[in-house]
C-alpha cells in the first residue's frame, strides 16, 4: 500500500553497486528489441569512426543497469514499497557519454523525493552511473506505488 | 552515416512520422534484453487477472522505440544526450499485435552549443502513450 511507503528514505544514498560489465552482445540484443537500426550498436568499426571506443548502447539501455541499482531500495522491507503495486511513471536520462561495450559501470542510487498524492506514492530515484571516476549517465526514474482501491 | 548539422536545423522541423509494429514476440525479446520479466508484458491471462485490458508493452520498450526514431533523425544514436518522458498510457498488445506511431518536432536550436530540443509524440490505437517526451540532441 502506498500509505506504508517510508518517507524517512528521502535523501538516502546507497553505497555504489557493481561493477556492471556491458558487452557488445547485450547492446546488440537491446538494440534489436527496441528496433534501433543504427550500426553504431553492432559494428565496432562504424562506432569507432563516430568517435566511440567500441559499439555504443541505445539511449535507454542505461535503465537495465539503473533498475539493478534500484533493487537495494525497492526490495528493502524497510522502504515500505509493495512492488506488486508499482508502475513506472517517468524516466529521464542525461548522457555524459554513451554507454560503450567494455564498460565496467558502477551505480550510486539516491532517493531524491517521495511525494504522496491522491492515495499514491510517487518516488523519484536517481542513479549516477560512472566508469571509474568518469561520469557516464544520470538516470532518473519516478515510480508510482498505487494506493488500494478499497 | 551523416549527422544532422545545427545550420540545417530549424524550429518546426519534423521528426518521423514512423509506424512501428509491436507483437508479443517483440515484448519477449525486450524482456530478455532488459531483464524486466514482469508477466503483464507477456502473459495475457495474468495481465487480465490484474485488471489490464490485455498484455501491455513495457513503458521502457515504448521509450526505446521512440528513442530509435530520434536517433535515426539526428544520424547517430550517441548524439541523443538527454531523453525523458512520462508514461501516460500503456501500449496494449493483443495477440494480433499493435502499432506505435512516433513523430516529433524541433522546438529549440541552440547555435552555440549546436544542441536541439525535440518534442516527441507517441500514440497507439488512438491513445497518447508518452507525455512530455523530450530529447536533446547534439548536432554537428
Amino acid at each position: 500500500m502506498s500509505e506504508g511507503v517510508n518517507q524517512d528514505f528521502v535523501g538516502r544514498t546507497y553505497p555504489p553497486s557493481g561493477p556492471y560489465a556491458v558487452s557488445a552482445a547485450e547492446i546488440a540484443a537491446f538494440a534489436d528489441a527496441v528496433g534501433a537500426d543504427d550500426p553504431v550498436h553492432r559494428d565496432a568499426e562504424v562506432a569507432r569512426a563516430a568517435g566511440h571506443a567500441d559499439v555504443i548502447a541505445p539511449p535507454t539501455f542505461a535503465v537495465t543497469i539503473a533498475q539493478q541499482c534500484d533493487r537495494a531500495y525497492v526490495m528493502d522491507p524497510e522502504s515500505g514499497i509493495d512492488y506488486s503495486r508499482v508502475v513506472h511513471g517517468e524516466q529521464r536520462f542525461v548522457h555524459h557519454r554513451p554507454i560503450t561495450a567494455g564498460d565496467e559501470l558502477t551505480g550510486e542510487l539516491t532517493v531524491d523525493s517521495i511525494r504522496m498524492a491522491g492515495g499514491h506514492a510517487m518516488i523519484t530515484t536517481r542513479t549516477e552511473l560512472t566508469a571509474g571516476a568518469e561520469p557516464v549517465c544520470t538516470s532518473t526514474s519516478t515510480i508510482v506505488v498505487r494506493g488500494g482501491e478499497d | 552515416m551523416t549527422v544532422r548539422t545545427a545550420a540545417e536545423t530549424v524550429v518546426g522541423d519534423l521528426v518521423g512520422p514512423k509506424t512501428i509494429p509491436v507483437t508479443r514476440e517483440t515484448l519477449v525479446a525486450y524482456a530478455a534484453a532488459s531483464g524486466d520479466q514482469n508477466p503483464i508484458h507477456q502473459d495475457e491471462e495474468f495481465a487480465k487477472q490484474v485488471g489490464l485490458p490485455d498484455v501491455i508493452a513495457h513503458g521502457m520498450w515504448t521509450m526505446g522505440a521512440a528513442g530509435a526514431v530520434v536517433a535515426e533523425w539526428v544520424g547517430e544514436a550517441g548524439r541523443v544526450v538527454e531523453f525523458g518522458t512520462r508514461f501516460t498510457k500503456p501500449v496494449v498488445v493483443p495477440a494480433a499485435g499493435a502499432e506505435l506511431l512516433v513523430d516529433g518536432r524541433v522546438t529549440a536550436v541552440d547555435a552555440e552549443s549546436r544542441r536541439a530540443t525535440v518534442e516527441i509524440t507517441a500514440s497507439s490505437a488512438g491513445a497518447k502513450v508518452l507525455g512530455r517526451c523530450t530529447a536533446v540532441v547534439q548536432l554537428d
